[in-house]
């Protein structure tokens, strides 16, 4: 299944939810937001948002700023 | 909306400043209100010289040598309110009069061939006489003619002012009297002005309807002088953060002893008056200050330069007061005695032989427009 | 105590993240400030190379995170990235910062307000980062902002407080905290920005980038105080001519011989 993840194409198999999705990149979910097709997705729901050919996924950090 | 803080409290407060606090509020570059406490106490007199030095400097760098000058018009006498030290009061026995719209315009443009720019409307307050269709309908035909119309009548809803506003009146004075709450029921008998707390909102209103300029202000001679002027800065202060793009005056009508009028209940002399103007001053730097005819002319001269900025000149304060005789005026119908009898001219000239330039003029009521 | 939307400070001293050698000298230069408040951006993670978390160097619980929105070019992208801080921190508070030009990253004054009357509408608590303009700060304070931000000197410069004589004004006026915001490049700057009133000032790159961090955070948090204590305490003015330490009395004076 081809998904945009942060800008670039990515192909994944025996992806199902963003919990499926952030697994398979070894980042903790408490960690990170998740925008999937520009609509925010709250952690709760990260197992019920089903990822589908073609979606367009952001996955957004705190990083040092002033 | 604006607390007025406790009276009592107020003039406690000033009466418990020391030379150190007036020292420390000379020297601060703002002056907050407690050092505007400290500036109007009695601990504050013997630096009065110091005050108007400073008080002095201010106003010139602030406003430069300039004297707005303005004169009343009187559209009416009539009013509703009963009010102790008013001549208007509706007990006194005095010969009603409301220009109609036509001798208003008159009274207006015979100040206008007299040089003057900026008028203020005045009037009693009786709704059946002056109301905001008649304002209205006023400000309607002097809009083009003169740079600034103000106005001081009965206190109105915001959508009244916004609607004078959008006929041409730049700026509204409305002055609390007095804003020690226990006299204010004592010498405001009865009718709607008995209503400390509206009248109180008024300024706000004003603002909040999108006009030039507010005024305020509190009538010396019925209570604490300096407690009055605390609670000005108080106001002052308010409106400021309020609504920070509105100008503010502050006027001082000062009631003196005089036959068959009425016995002020306090005695504010010219010092006291000074100590107040100046302090006011250092507390706010922009404020503009008014000093109405009511003073004398010495006075006048003397304080040119020192705080006030704007002057009233050639003033009558019976409606129909300028106008040939065919309108019929009744001396004794004056709201208060003039003190500076002097023409427009006669003023302008003291100004200018002071090195001031005296302005009839620094805006255009015509190019006034709603924001929204 | 300095209050920002209901939340009580003891510290007027806040941090940013950014340019820090490491999470852990950030970590203990921040604990070294003792301020209650710290700002952090948002980026995409690298995907190929996860960078450590900053999260797991500080604790939400321990401090407020304040999230800016750096990088937004316009209201729109800043509204963004806005809602992604909020579901990041689980918090409303946002550093507000619209900056198009990417050289100067000076902020664009239309693009803040038009923002911070959207993010207000929103329930967040908007501090705008924001040139030293005394009307933009006032029409941002009406638009409902939490605090203001405006800048000392372009930011990254350490250069001080050149615009202080709008800073003044804004103090003057202000309804709100006022924060001074960068280009503060030295303590003493800190110490100047709160001697003139300033509820609070925001370093970063003066802290990072020192060769102790950790001591130059402590630094800054004793200048923040001691300018905050002289500004409580009053401080005279300032004049262009000598004038005698003792009283000379009725020196200055104005004729007020026409008084009755």
């Amino acid at each position: 299944m081809n998904i945009t993840v942060n800008g670039s194409n990515k192909v994944f198999q025996d992806i199902f939810s963003v919990t499926d999705l952030l697994k398979t990149l070894q980042l903790p979910p408490e960690t990170v937001v998740v925008e999937l097709n520009t609509i925010i997705i709250q952690p709760d729901s990260y197992h019920s948002a089903k990822l589908v050919e073609g979606d367009q996924v952001e996955i957004i950090r705190f990083v040092g700023g002033g | 909306m604006f607390q007025s803080p406790d009276f009592k409290q107020l003039g406690k407060q000033i009466r418990c400043a020391t030379t150190v606090d007036v020292k420390q509020a000379l020297s601060t570059k703002r002056p907050d209100l407690n050092d505007l406490a400290a500036l109007i106490s009695p601990a504050a007199e013997p630096y009065l010289q110091q005050m108007a030095a400073r008080s002095s400097e201010i106003t010139l760098a602030r406003f430069g040598k300039t004297t707005q000058l303005y004169a009343p018009v009187y559209l009416s006498n009539y009013c509703t309110n009963r009010c102790v030290y008013c001549g208007f009061s509706a007990d006194n026995l005095i010969k009603r009069k409301c220009l109609t719209l036509e001798e208003a315009e008159k009274e207006a443009m015979i100040l206008h061939g007299r040089g003057f720019q900026h008028i203020l409307l005045v009037s009693g307050e009786a709704e059946n006489a002056v109301n905001v269709e008649y304002m209205e309908a006023i400000a309607l035909r002097l809009r083009d003619k003169f740079a600034a119309v103000s106005i001081e009548i009965q206190p109105m809803s915001t959508k009244h002012y916004h609607r004078l506003f959008l006929a041409g009146i730049t700026a509204v004075a409305v002055y609390q009297e007095t804003y020690d709450r226990d006299l204010y029921k004592k010498v405001h008998l009865s009718g709607k002005k008995r209503d400390y707390d509206y009248r109180l909102e008024t300024p706000a209103r004003v603002a909040e309807a999108g006009m030039r300029e507010v005024g305020i202000g509190a009538l010396l001679g019925l209570g604490d002088w300096r407690a009055e002027g605390l609670a000005i800065g108080h106001h002052l202060h308010w409106l400021r953060t309020k609504f920070w793009s509105t100008a503010f005056t502050v006027s001082f009508p000062r009631m003196r002893p005089a036959t068959g009028e009425f016995e002020p209940l306090e005695r504010v002399s010219e010092r006291n008056l000074s100590q107040l103007i100046f302090a006011l001053r250092l507390f706010d730097q922009d404020v503009g200050l008014i000093v109405s005819t009511r003073e004398e002319a010495r006075y006048r001269d003397g304080m040119l330069g020192l705080g006030p900025t704007r002057y009233s000149a050639g003033s009558c304060t019976a409606p129909g007061g300028y106008g040939d005789s065919d309108i019929d005026v009744d001396v004794d119908a004056e709201q208060f005695s003039v003190g500076d009898h002097r023409s427009l001219d006669e003023v302008s000239t003291m100004i200018r032989e002071k090195g001031f330039d005296p302005v009839c003029k620094d805006w255009d009521c015509g190019f006034q427009i709603a924001d929204n | 105590m300095l209050t920002i939307a209901g939340t009580e400070f003891k510290s007027r001293l806040f941090l940013g993240t950014g340019k820090f050698s490491s999470s852990s000298v950030m970590a203990d230069a921040i604990a070294a400030s003792e301020c209650q408040m710290v700002t952090v951006a948002l980026r995409r993670v690298n995907l190929d190379n996860p960078e450590d978390d900053i999260m797991k160097a500080l604790s939400v619980r321990e401090y407020i995170f304040l999230p800016n929105t750096s990088g937004a070019r316009n209201a729109n992208e800043a509204i963004r990235l806005a809602h992604l801080a909020r579901a990041a921190s689980g918090s409303s508070w946002l550093k507000l910062e619209v900056t198009p030009d990417p050289r100067t990253l000076l902020p664009d004054p239309v693009e803040t307000l038009l923002a911070t009357e959207k993010l207000v509408k929103d329930g967040f608590i908007v501090l705008p980062y924001m040139n030293a303009d005394p009307i933009l700060a006032l029409k941002l304070q009406d638009a409902g902002a939490a605090a203001v931000m405006p800048l000392g000197s372009p930011i990254g410069t350490n250069q001080g407080v050149l615009t202080d004589s709008m800073i003044a004004i804004i103090i003057e006026q202000a309804r709100v905290p006022v924060v001074v915001d960068a280009g503060i490049g030295a303590p003493s700057h800190a110490a100047y920005a709160m001697e003139m009133g300033a509820d609070a000032v925001l370093v970063n790159t003066a802290i990072s980038i020192a060769g102790d961090p950790v001591a130059m955070a402590a630094a800054f948090a004793k200048a923040v105080e001691a300018g905050r204590t002289a500004f409580v305490a009053g401080m005279g003015q300032r004049s262009k001519q000598a004038s005698a330490s003792s009283p000379a009395d009725g020196k200055l004076s104005s004729d007020l011989g026409f008084l009755a």
